[in-house]
């Protein structure tokens, strides 16, 4: 196999295919920046932790290396319910890169090398290798592209274009004009990053410091006890001044003055963006983040923009604090091309080219986490098909990885694919402190995890059971000790007696108040008491999500045979037919999702899927 | 004719008149349809292209419009169809113009009721809801609901980001109100369902009290209109007439009385099945006769049913006074009509509406609610809208609010379309200023 790109989808691409048993030969343009993050010195977020827990549950690196370089952590939505609750850690990214790395080099059957990769070697319609610029020559299987920002990569700042992979590297020119020829239809996005500055030139107390949890709550499931310095971030916001700066400067944006084609994402704007499009709002948020332990860099979020120079350090130097700031990177805005990834099957294999897999920015995506979760997929995939095993694809009900790629193949995206939990539609279900009891059972039976970690878990839910059922039959008498305890936590007396998962349905009850009026600690494990609580508590939601699964699930398996021809369709929009005809939905519920589809042309489809398999019957 | 192929067949078959026929769009052509085999002239007709998408069915169509008689009609289509058409399937162009986003599904419905209306009521409640009045409605309260969703989900995604978020109780404030026009909507159903399906009657009573004097009087001249509905029981002939507008549809029944044999059981247990699905049920009494014990039988057995009590053989000496009735059926007042005579009728039909419609003006509102299925979904849309409620009351977090409102939206959206989460995040972004 090889993998293009080292980049967070390209490490978890090689390593899952490697640790399943494919030679894997991985390209990096700069063995020096394998794994950055070239943006924000954070991992997760809300949506992306629950990715990030995912990678890790079926087999993947990125939530143990988060761990280990991580600076500080810091729990999401906690005052909102267990679902969407996400993890976040600010990260020391040489360290990350370094380690990752250092994982992706000793892993067996992982060969990773630098070279630039120019052209994609197909032959009738399959993959066969690709070729680098010096001319040489490699062959594999399959291949899968991690891009990121390089194809046709072009950095803006003010009235300079520069092209560039990213600042300071080369971009990959050939090898997009290779997918051109090979027949891709592409698209263009922008992306940014904003400025970092130096440390010692930042005024600190103008800002409110953001301090991290009390109690760490790591990524991994096989995360060791770590003592974390807990590193803070700040907080500000923008100046009287700044508004006025982007004011008098906006003919000089490439965003404005039409030079920059690509699309935005809109939950990620620049701070012109933001002025422009919110001319109200005064003030917009600035956070300070250290770029890690070894270095005086700080990443000032809340600052990409594609001025000019000598306008950004104006910009920077507008903002309350950063007065005497000295600027060491500016920010930049990046056009890159990506692939319409409408064009790839569900498994994220191309459709037109037997063997080629894509991963990443290339799909229109943004974010590490996304890249980390589809590098996964496709590396898994990749694999699977050299191994002529059957594909691994997980559904919309069973992972977010699932809702993603869902979305990527079925519908696409106009603007840059970032995960929320509102994607989600049962998001109920797919909650990050379940992601170990959804996925390693799966992990395992790829080979990305071993029998000790399945073990673990089975042990887990054996006790989640036996628990949950212990308190379904427990019953406790109404004394005053117990009253006392549900008092204290805002809750009313019991009547008689109750059972304790009664009690614990109540919304102010925790587990541990429970324990309380029973007057014992059990032992068991933190996270065995939390999915006990989760489970009981949200029982009445968990279930009427369940029931529409199980409604989705019969969509779902309804399947339509690849060679389905639906010219034939009468009743079926000609527009509605082309979509059809390109997507080539693997079921009836995939092509449900399609964008223009409608309840009435769906059930056109169902007649004639019935009929289409009848006719083969006979 | 429907289809990218209108116009090709059109060409085929057409030779204009005086004026060349350029088939410019929505534009009437003089001139004849011709057989292309022997080249004779069919009919002299007017055509009209109407080009996609300002159609019907949002395809090219084409109108040939030639005169009536089923010879020439016959000889128009088959040469149509020898040209490369062929016959639509029944509600196909509805269908078509469905599929290509000309109406929404619950317009498509209101041309089919619209085609089966059969009365001038359940024609305008058709037509208003063709006209897009329901399909409107739904989509206030569908945009009512997002804009509480995209609130809920901001908070949700964006924790960081400052979104000034309402209070609990505002939300609650909203999502009620909503609840309230939802119950609204609601509570037209009943009126709307009587103008769509006609208002069932059954006539009952022991025998030879006059249900079917009664029954006859009542279609009277209508008489040469009325068509039996087929696929009733067998056992009762269903006719209808028409009463301000509104349908009414008139069973007759056998006479009730103690069952002597098995057969006459089975059929007085099938009048009460009939009775049992009425809408209202007319109770006929004999005046020149008195209130007997099998009278009151029956009459314990309407206990649950709108009744109007008729007095009939008003002509004949009467040995059932007012005050009779009034004691024995506990206040209710009866009607005193002759069918023999026709005296009363009037008023009986009246009354029977008045029953039904709870004697308000029946105003033909654009939103009335007519169908089941729509009934159906707003039940549902409004049970979830109570549970987020309740969510919202108990300090849930917004994301079980969110799913309670997803579900009502789903439900609401199986009347006219579908909601994606892509248009709750198109809601979130158009309103709030977030990014990293």
């Amino acid at each position: 196999m090889i993998v293009v790109g080292a980049g967070h989808a390209g490490c978890e691409a090689a390593l899952a295919a490697a640790r399943m048993g494919c030679r894997t030969l991985l390209f990096s343009i700069n063995l020096d920046t394998v794994a950055h993050m070239p943006c924000s010195p954070s991992i997760g977020g809300v949506g992306k932790g629950h990715l990030v827990k995912e990678v890790d549950a079926l087999g993947g690196e990125m939530g143990k290396a988060a761990d280990l370089t991580a600076l500080q952590y810091r729990t999401l939505n906690t005052r909102k319910g267990p679902a969407v609750r996400s993890t976040r850690t600010q990260n020391d990214k040489a360290r990350y890169r370094i380690l990752m790395k250092g994982v992706v080099e000793r892993q067996p059957l992982i060969d990773l090398k630098q070279t630039l990769v120019e052209e994609i070697l197909a032959e009738s319609g399959r993959v066969v290798g690709v070729r680098d610029h010096i001319g040489a020559e490699f062959f594999a299987e399959t291949v899968v592209l991690t891009t990121g920002t390089f194809l046709h990569g072009l950095i803006h700042i003010g009235r300079k274009h520069i092209p560039s992979g990213r600042a300071g590297e080369f971009p990959a020119d050939g090898l997009a004009d290779s997918l051109r020829n090979l027949g891709f239809r592409m698209g263009r996005m922008k992306t940014g990053t904003p400025a970092r500055v130096r440390r010692d030139t930042i005024d600190f107390s103008r800002f409110d410091e953001l301090r991290g949890d009390e109690e760490p709550n790591p990524f991994s499931l096989f995360a060791e006890k770590r003592e974390i310095a807990q590193i803070p971030c700040y907080i500000g916001r923008t100046g009287e001044r700044t508004r006025e700066i982007i004011r008098r400067n906006i003919h000089l944006s490439p965003l404005y003055n039409g030079t920059i084609q690509g699309v935005s994402a809109r939950y990620c704007p620049s701070l012109e963006d933001k002025m422009m499009k919110f001319p109200d709002r005064e003030h917009h948020q600035i956070i300070l983040e250290p770029e890690g332990l070894d270095t005086e860099e700080i990443y000032v979020s809340g600052t990409g923009n594609s001025l000019p120079y000598e306008v950004q350090i104006d910009l920077v130097r507008s903002v309350p604090g950063l007065e005497e700031a000295r600027v060491m990177r500016p920010a930049y805005a990046i056009e890159y091309d990506f692939v319409y990834p409408t064009q790839l099957k569900p498994t994220l294999e191309t459709k037109s080219v037997d063997g080629l897999f894509f991963a990443g920015q290339i799909n229109g995506t943004s974010g590490y986490e996304e890249a980390a979760a589809q590098g996964l997929w496709a590396g898994v995939n990749a694999a699977l098909k050299v191994q002529k095993r059957r594909p691994f694809i997980l559904d919309r009900s069973e992972a977010y990885m699932g809702v993603m790629v869902d979305d990527l193949v079925t519908r696409g995206t106009r603007e840059p694919y970032r995960m929320f939990t509102s994607r989600a539609e049962y998001r109920l279900l797919l909650r990050e402190d379940n992601a170990a009891f959804r996925l390693v059972e799966k992990g395992f039976e790829l080979g990305l995890q071993d029998r000790d970690a399945l073990e673990m878990v089975e042990e887990k839910e054996r006790r989640i059971e036996l628990e949950t059922r212990r308190l379904e039959q427990k019953r406790v008498r109404s004394t005053p000790e117990a009253n006392r305890i549900l008092e204290k936590a805002g809750s009313v007396p019991i009547d008689e007696s109750a059972t304790l998962s009664r009690i614990l349905k109540r919304p102010e009850v925790s587990y541990a108040d429970v324990e309380a009026i029973e007057g014992v600690t059990s032992d068991l494990p933190a996270d065995v008491k939390r999915q006990v609580e989760v489970r009981c508590k949200y029982d009445g939601y968990i279930r009427r999500q369940e029931a529409e699964v199980r409604k989705f699930k019969h969509l779902e398996r309804l399947e339509i045979p690849g060679d389905f021809d639906y010219r034939g369709i009468p009743g079926l929009s000609n527009e509605l037919k082309q979509k059809l005809d390109e997507i080539r939905p693997l079921s009836l519920g995939q092509a449900s999702r399609i964008e223009g589809m409608t309840p009435a042309a769906l059930s056109v489809l169902m007649v004639f899927l019935k009929r289409h398999r009848q006719g083969k019957a006979s | 004719m429907s289809g990218p192929k209108a116009e090709e067949v059109g060409r085929l078959l057409f030779r204009p008149g005086k004026r060349p026929c350029p088939f410019a769009t929505h534009h009437f052509y003089h001139g004849d349809i011709l057989s292309r085999e022997s080249g004779a002239v069919l009919d002299e007709a007017l055509v009209v292209l109407m080009r996609a998408p300002r159609s019907y069915t949002g395809e090219d169509t084409l109108e040939i419009h030639c005169h009536g008689s089923p010879a020439v009609l016959r000889a128009v289509l088959e040469e149509v169809l020898k040209a490369g058409a062929r016959l639509a399937e029944p509600g196909e162009f509805t269908r078509r113009a469905f599929l290509n986003g000309r109406m929404d599904l619950s317009q498509a419905e209101a041309v089919a009721d619209l085609v089966g209306a059969r009365a001038a009521k359940a024609r305008e409640v058709a037509l208003a809801q063709l006209k897009g009045g329901l399909a409107k409605k739904v989509k206030e309260i569908r945009a009512a609901l997002e804009e509480q969703l995209a609130m809920l989900e901001a908070a949700v995604d964006f924790p960081e980001e400052n979104i000034e978020t309402e209070p609990p109780s505002e939300t609650a404030g909203k999502i009620d109100a909503v609840a309230g026009e939802i119950a609204r909507l609601l509570a037209g159903y009943e009126e709307g369902r009587l103008y769509r399906e006609g208002v069932r009657v059954v006539i009952a009573g022991r025998p030879n009290v006059g249900k079917s004097s009664l029954l006859n009087r009542l279609l009277g001249e209508e008489r040469a209109i009325v068509t039996p509905i087929p696929g009733t029981t067998r056992d009762f002939i269903e006719e209808e007439i028409q009463v301000g507008g509104v349908a009414v549809r008139l069973a007759d029944t056998a006479g009730i009385r103690e069952a002597e044999d098995a057969i006459e059981e089975e059929g007085i247990s099938r009048v009460w099945e009939r009775v049992a699905r009425a809408d209202v049920v007319v109770f006929l009494l004999d005046g020149s006769a008195g209130i007997s014990a099998g009278d009151l039988r029956i009459l314990g057995g309407l206990k649950e049913k709108k009744v109007i009590v008729a007095v009939n053989k008003s002509d004949l000496p009467q040995r059932l006074g007012r005050a009779d009735v009034e004691r024995a059926l506990s206040g209710s007042r009866p009607l005193r009509i002759s069918a023999k005579f026709g005296s009363g009728i009037e008023e009986l039909k009246k009354l029977i509406l008045e029953t039904v419609l709870g004697g308000e003006e029946m105003e033909c509102r654009e939103e009335l609610l007519c169908n089941a299925r729509h009934k159906d979904a707003f039940e549902r849309a409004a049970e979830f809208l109570a549970q987020a409620g309740e969510s919202l009351a108990s300090g849930l977090s917004p994301e079980f609010v969110a799913q309670d409102i997803r579900d009502a939206l789903q439900s609401l959206g199986e009347i006219t379309g579908e909601t994606t989460s892509e248009d709750i995040l198109d809601r979130i972004f158009a309103s709030f200023c977030v990014g990293k």
